[in-house]
């Protein structure tokens, strides 16, 4: 096995792209160094990306957010500008692990392990965040709802990094928020989760919303019919179980020892609802 | 496999190792540096045990490459208390009781400087929430959280 660090990011994509066997992109190792440790993976090749400079920065740009691969989530936390205008984003970054992992752990290896219960991804998915993937070939940005495929899959081809997150730059009167199910008070993977973003006008009426479902299907759900039993209208009482119940019919989740399907079909909307209630205050709804 | 050559910054001290590619940190704390301050407990950063603070971040040693510590600070244990004069945590916890195997220990006690760093006078959620990411099998945690909150009024003090 090889461990290199590349000081830039077309080196890491021509390592990455170049290597034969297996490469794994090194950046928190949270997820990594748990699969080499458990025998699940045997890198050939290991590129740590956390010396590439501008993938260890938050950039506040005139369109947005850029929030570098290699940012761990704690430093997200401490980014007063970032929670003031993504507080779900934040929160749900927050909600990673320990003191311990969120000093390593990023948002966008939390998004590549594609794991449906991921916390960060639902916010990311609800906020509209785009993900900007360097390869082989060039740039592109693409959705965050698309880099996951399925359980520990993804749709980035060899040679592809995502360097960074982007978050557009908030219109007035917009709030998010995420909210997630466990059994115990933090430091558990997530049962059912539900984040959700909106904007309102000036009387309140929703005029833009998003509404993501994890740990509700193989991949983060956005259910788009959530978002539309809301807009136009204020989020009072009979909106919010609107949103529950169209959640609520959109999960489409397993049984297992952490939740029965029923369960976790019910607490989506719950969630929902909840995590509804606070983007709307946050967005400066009454 | 070709060994990795690192320099790096531990309690204070310039050292240099050689490691291999896939060795963690931890291993190389405890079996090529002698720092057997650092535990394994899970070796999956569920437990706390190897914690030690890398660059002002506290991080478990498991989930970090010893190749990764090239040019960084490292802080463990061995470096908190300066010759015979115990850093007021490690008193606090002679005190206090705080542990009852010991293996937890060195964990909790970086764990709570980091936390003492970036909040020195922490409420008693703020203590068990920060220190949620160390497990201890023995003392039910009621006497490590008193041990932080009296070594935090000792160090406000100081």
């Amino acid at each position: 096995m090889r461990y290199i660090r590349p000081l830039s990011i077309e080196d890491a994509v021509g390592l990455l792209a170049g290597s034969t066997g297996t490469a794994a992109i090194l950046a928190g190792g949270s997820d990594l160094l748990v699969r080499m440790k458990g025998g699940f993976v045997e890198p050939d090749l290991i590129v740590d990306i956390k010396a590439i400079e501008e993938l260890s920065e938050i950039r506040e740009t005139a369109d947005g957010f850029s929030i570098g691969a290699a940012v761990p989530c704690a430093v997200l936390g401490e980014s007063a500008a970032l929670k003031k205008a993504w507080p779900g984003v934040v929160e749900a970054a927050k909600l990673i692990g320990s003191k311990q992992v969120q000093g390593r752990c990023t948002i966008v290896g939390n998004l590549c392990n594609a794991s449906p219960a991921a916390d960060s991804v639902p916010a990311l998915v609800a906020a509209g965040a785009r993900a900007s993937v360097v390869g082989p070939g060039g740039r592109r940005t693409i959705p965050v709802g698309s880099v996951p495929t399925g359980p520990g899959k993804t749709s980035l081809a060899k040679g592809e990094i995502i360097e960074a997150i982007l978050l557009d730059k908030r219109a007035p009167r917009s709030g998010d928020a995420y909210l997630r199910f466990i059994p115990r008070t933090e430091m558990d993977i997530a049962v059912v989760s539900a984040g959700v973003n909106l904007t309102l006008d000036e009387h309140g009426v929703v005029t833009a919303a998003r509404v993501a479902l994890g740990a509700a299907a193989p991949t983060v759900l956005l259910v788009e019919e959530a978002a539309e039993a809301i807009i136009g209208r204020k989020l009072d009482e009979a909106a919010l179980e609107r949103l529950a119940k169209v959640c609520f019919g959109a999960c489409r989740p397993i049984d297992d020892k952490r939740g029965t399907i029923e369960f976790r079909r019910k607490v989506a909307g719950v969630l929902a609802k909840r995590a509804g209630t606070t983007a709307y205050a946050r967005a400066g709804g009454k | 496999m070709a060994g990795v050559a690192v320099s790096t910054t531990i309690n204070g001290d310039s050292v240099e190792y050689l490691c291999q590619p896939d060795e963690t940190l931890l291993d190389v704390l405890r079996d090529r540096l002698g720092l057997t301050g650092v535990k394994e407990g899970c070796g999956t950063g569920d437990c706390g045990a190897c914690s030690i603070i890398l660059d002002d971040r506290l991080v478990c040693s498991c989930l970090v490459l010893g190749a990764e510590a090239e040019g960084r600070r490292v802080e463990t244990v061995e470096g908190m208390a300066h010759g015979d004069r115990l850093h007021p945590l490690q008193q606090k916890f002679l005190e206090h009781a705080a542990l009852q195997c010991g293996i937890c220990t060195p964990g909790f006690l970086i764990a709570a400087k980091d936390l003492l760093a970036k909040n020195p006078d922490p409420s008693e959620e703020e203590i068990r929430f920060g220190l949620a990411g160390n497990l201890c099998r023995c003392t039910g945690y009621d006497k490590i959280v008193r041990a932080v909150q009296d070594a935090a009024n000792v160090m406000k003090g100081a």
